[in-house]
């Protein structure tokens, strides 16, 4: 039961096969069994579970259909979710239980979606290997001494390893991306603004978009349906219909045209990634897409603009865990300013205090022109190069990461090492583009992904695309030996 | 030395809105602790503001009033710093781009002339919550219900010059809030709230001295004390060979002295940034007409209708308009009685030293204005005098009714027959016989200061009632004759 | 731009976290090794160009003027590290 798809789960149950019950507690017991090698959950969510699959049950029995009714996911444990622990991968937030539901959760919890429990994560998503978690590390189910990625990367360790069908991730600089394609997966970060923020605890506020993580481009559509929409509680959130994922997958992508940047295929690429990536433009040539070599010429300059940019915001975002109103306090305060040095030296980990303090110091005075204002301004220029690559092509088509997934325990003294490692995921982020990662193949046995970038709104395209090119390969479709 | 004054100052007003800028949290005064503070207003993870409509409507209503130019494109930044009443470790406030930009407002000084202050700026933010010192076993209490209250935050250039200027600034700036519906001018709750920036420098000098913060000063009269007294204290340092170092200080009523803020010692470094959960908010030029045309008639205009319309005093004109309620009362008793300058005195003196006695707001007055305009009329169509008139207004403060009921009931009503009247005078004549002969033989100006004796003993013998325009004419008559 | 122990010390504040007199030296080293490859951004030449702060550079929307919400303390405090007579507790506040 537990290589079910989402897709397959909705027409099993639609059928009677099985019921959401049945298929929860199967789940749950594969979880118990083996999660304890990845660590991928934070928290499960057991009752509550059995609760919401019986309901939904209820539901279909009383007539109601939906694919996500009776659907098992997961959340990032990011997502509050009323009643239940909300960590963040953060002992600041250890003892955080949320008093409201994000939207997202919300949404799909109207859907009829059963959640099992909250992923693990780098601690406040900062990070690319979900490392930084209070909860310890995330194994890669490819292989466990090596990382699934990050920030999403308990969600997407749970769904490589079949322990779910999908979850709900989040992307700031690659965080859905980047772990999908370390673990095999589809992971789509949507348009900025196509997915509401409220209830999903903030790193960068004007580049975080949650989004989901599957093991197909078809189930991407449904999880993204559930999630997409407008919310008049965020002001960021875009009032654009949301139109339906699913019925475009069918679509032909003849005459499609994609972009390869030149500046993708530079030295710091793995060669035998930028070979599986030829690999997968010919299976979309073949599928009638056409491919012209393009240029961002601005590429080069995301990386530093993103580390000012991005810890700037989350210096400010992550001020309110002082201690005060809820999360980690310290022991006896002396004073005041000794309440909040102590509960913030204490509650958050290293890489998350290093970048409050380059955001402080970027938004500093005197600094603040020489680096929040001029990455703002490549901000602009990046996001130009891509409206004028749009120009001419309806794609943009490269590597999702430069290498496979490192050795956990590789970088992790050296964060500027990691931070490199995010070079063609965050250029989406900083321009609030639409963009998917999905299975190209295999590097000494560690998936590796291939990355589609779309023009604003166009995750429709993205997913048929996707979906197209997953009817004539079987990359996702591959399982990790064990699980 | 010869020293000169020069302030500036930073009014916080409250926005009158149902619901907080970023949350539809109420912002009722006076609720019991974090009974109205909300995920957002509490800070909690996760969460995200959306700006109040009305806020934006109220705050470009006074950047209107002030023939300010309106921040079409205006954008909100993050404040950041670490206070327990400060949810978030942030601010939302307003930095580069601020709602209402340059503006200026005319205030009336004491002596009548008017003055012309300039305004830098009016920027939206949120309030802060509330500090409790009441010790809580040795901590304070924090009360969040007022954070996120709209607050229009109202920056003047330095040009005023003396505390009596700024607090006429403070006070000309409490009535136009008022006058736009903006802010209910609580000062006791704290929804107008000053921070003032003094220095000295000597007369003459071009250059401005170091400056001084004093911070939330909550009335008229601390305001012009704290300046005052800190006035006072820069010239002191100065003169003993001491320097001003710019600090925030705060002012103490009881002791009559400023100090330096604890809190504030060192120096801060707000890292403002554009607020990424928050877009530019556009206004644009439907919203501005539509705005403008919810616009009350504001202060100088009706100080000038006042003066074409009813010939007043520009100095009466400028009283009667300083706050809503008074000019609307004024308007109304005029309407009633037909005859303005007779309202505005009425409105200004007796009702202004029986309001002050009362310690009441206009709104509040024993008397309403129907009952002074009724009053009024019953003095221009002669049926009582200005004196007897007296009688009757203070008896309508005692809740006796309408000026018509009382004159009735006490027989108040003028005796304007001649042969009543002349009755009258020919008895007091009888009995002053001595002072008539005096009179008859006295010079022609003698008689003047005589004649005036005669009068009273006349009012007296017609308990005030007979018309005294009559007496007059008649007893010159019956003395000359 | 190389960071001063003193300027960690007084970013460290700034953002109110406790360094623990060991780390600093590490800190500065992280701190100045992230500044590096930030600072490659100082070459690029942006004359002319308007800051962007949001991808999709929409405009503000307004929301009614409307009171949605409910007091709904306990649940909120149920969460609190101190409170006490519906107030949240910190070491004392000196203006």
């Amino acid at each position: 039961m537990h290589q079910l798809t989402l897709a397959e789960i909705a027409q099993g149950l639609a059928a009677k096969k099985f019921s959401s019950v049945e298929l929860t507690q199967s789940l749950l017991a594969r979880i118990a069994q083996l999660d304890p090698q990845l660590n991928s959950f934070i928290t499960v969510t057991q009752d509550s579970a059995l609760q919401q699959a019986k309901a939904a049950d209820e539901r279909r029995a009383a007539g109601e259909t939906g694919a996500l009714l009776g659907a098992p996911l997961a959340h990032k444990d990011l997502f509050c979710t009323q009643g239940i622990r909300t960590s963040c991968g953060s002992k600041m937030l250890d003892n955080f239980t949320a008093p409201y539901d994000a939207t997202v959760v919300a949404k799909l919890a109207a859907a009829g979606a059963v959640s099992l429990g909250k992923t693990n994560m780098d601690e406040f998503a900062m990070g690319s290997a979900n490392e930084s978690s209070h909860y310890g590390a995330v194994k890669n189910p490819w292989n466990l001494e090596h990382v699934p990625g990050g920030s999403s990367g308990g969600s997407a360790a749970a769904v490589a390893a079949r322990l779910l069908p999908a979850a709900t991730g989040t992307d700031t600089g690659g965080s859905i991306r980047q772990p999908a394609a370390l673990t095999n997966l589809t992971g789509l970060k949507p348009t900025y603004g196509r997915v509401s923020r409220w209830g999903m605890i903030a790193y960068a506020s004007s580049l975080d978009q949650g989004g989901p993580l599957a093991r197909t481009a078809e189930d991407c559509a449904l999880l993204l349906q559930g999630m997409a929409g407008f919310d008049a509680k965020d002001s960021t959130s875009v009032d654009e219909p949301v139109p339906d994922y699913s019925a475009t997958l069918g679509d032909s992508i003849k005459g499609l045209r994609i972009g390869l940047p030149k500046e993708y295929f530079s030295a710091g690429l793995d060669p035998r990634i930028a070979e599986l990536i030829h690999a997968s433009v010919k299976e979309l040539e073949k599928l009638g897409a056409v491919v012209k070599e393009i240029s961002l010429p601005n590429m080069q300059h995301a990386i530093p603009a993103y580390y000012v940019i991005a810890p700037a915001e989350a210096s400010s975002n992550l001020s309110r865990f002082d201690g005060v109103r809820f999360g980690y306090r310290c022991e006896d305060p002396k004073d005041l300013t000794d309440l909040y040095k102590r509960s913030r030296a204490e509650g958050f980990g290293a890489e998350v205090q290093n970048r409050i303090m380059v955001g402080a110091y970027a938004l500093s005075a005197g600094y603040y022109d020489a680096y929040y204002l001029q990455a703002q301004k490549i901000r602009r220029l990046i996001k130009n190069d891509f409206m004028a690559a749009f120009q001419d092509v309806d794609l943009i088509l490269g590597p999702t990461t430069p290498n496979p997934a490192w050795k956990i325990g590789a970088k992790n003294n050296d964060p500027v090492a990691a931070y490199l490692e995010d070079v063609y995921t965050i250029t989406a982020n900083l321009a609030g583009l639409p963009g998917i990662s999905m299975p190209a193949g295999f590097v000494d046995g560690l998936p590796v992904g291939v990355q589609l970038l779309a023009p604003y709104f166009q995750e429709g395209r993205l997913l048929n695309v996707a979906h197209q090119y997953q009817l004539t390969t079987d990359w996702h479709t591959r399982t990790p030996t064990g699980f | 030395m010869q020293w000169e004054v020069v302030i500036g100052l930073e009014i916080h007003t409250q926005l009158a809105t149902q619901s907080k800028i970023f949350s539809g949290s109420a912002t009722t005064f006076g609720s019991a602790p974090n009974t109205q503070a909300s995920l957002i207003d509490l800070g909690m993870p996760g969460v995200l503001p959306v700006l109040n409509e009305e806020a934006v409507r109220m705050a470009v209503k006074f950047g209107l009033a002030i023939d300010a130019e309106i921040g079409q494109h205006n954008v909100f930044a993050r404040k950041n710093y670490f206070y327990p009443d400060l949810p978030k470790g942030y601010q939302i406030s307003q930095m580069e781009l601020p709602i209402v930009g340059k503006g200026h407002l005319d205030i009336t000084l004491e002596d009548g002339t008017v003055k012309r202050v300039g305004i830098t700026r009016a920027h939206l933010e949120e309030d802060a919550g509330k500090s409790l010192h009441e010790d809580f076993s040795g901590m304070s209490g924090i009360d969040l219900n007022r954070a996120g209250t709209p607050l229009l935050e109202i920056v003047s250039e330095p040009d005023m010059r003396s505390a009596k200027e700024a607090v006429a600034y403070v006070k000309a700036i409490h009535a136009l809030v008022r006058y736009l519906g903006i802010c209910d001018g609580n000062m006791a709750e704290g929804s107008l709230r000053c921070d003032c920036n003094v220095s000295v420098r000597p007369k003459g000098q071009a250059e401005f001295g170091t400056r001084c913060e004093i911070k939330n000063v909550n009335s008229f009269r601390f305001i012009e004390k704290a300046i005052n007294t800190e006035v006072q204290r820069q010239i002191e340092l100065i003169e003993d060979g001491g320097k001003v170092i710019q600090q925030t200080r705060l002012y103490d009523p009881n002791k009559d002295e400023t100090r330096a803020m604890r809190s504030k010692e060192e120096a801060n470094d707000y890292r403002y940034f554009p607020d990424p959960d928050l877009l530019p908010v556009i206004i644009d030029d439907a919203f501005l007409d539509t705005t403008r045309a919810t616009l009350p008639e504001l202060p100088p205009q009706k100080r000038e209708r006042f003066q074409a319309q009813f010939g007043l005093s520009a100095y009466d004109a400028s009283v009667l308009a300083s706050s809503r309620e008074q000019a609307d009362y004024f308007e109304q008793v005029v309407g009633i009685s037909g005859d303005a300058k007779l309202a505005a005195n009425w409105v200004m003196v007796e009702l202004g030293s029986l309001l002050n006695k009362q310690g009441v707001e206009i709104d509040a007055s024993p008397v309403s204005a129907a009952q002074l305009g009724g009053m009024l009329k019953r003095i221009t169509d002669n049926t009582i005098s200005g004196k007897i008139a007296k009688m009757v207004f203070e008896a309508m403060a005692n809740g006796e009714g309408s000026a018509d009921e009382i004159i009735e009931a006490k027989g108040l009503k003028q005796v304007t027959d001649s042969g009543a009247i002349s009755a009258v005078l020919d008895e007091m004549l009888a009995a002053n016989a001595e002072q008539v002969e005096q009179y008859r033989a006295a010079d022609e100006a003698k008689r003047g200061k005589m004649f005036g004796f005669f009068v009273g003993q006349a009012m007296k013998a017609s308990k005030g009632k007979a018309n005294p325009q009559q007496v007059n004419e008649l007893l010159k008559q019956k003395l000359e004759g | 731009m190389a960071l001063e122990r003193s300027e960690v010390e007084k970013i460290a504040h700034l953002a109110r976290l406790g360094l623990n007199e060991a780390d600093i030296p590490r800190t500065t080293e992280t701190l100045n090794n992230i500044l590096g490859l930030i600072d490659l951004m100082q070459a690029v030449d942006t004359t002319g160009i308007e800051p962007l702060a949001h991808p999709l550079e929409a405009t503000q929307r307004l929301r009614q003027d409307q009171v949605t919400e409910q007091n709904q303390r306990d649940a909120y405090q149920a969460i609190a590290p101190a409170v006490q007579d519906g107030l949240y507790l910190v070491p004392k506040v000196i203006e």
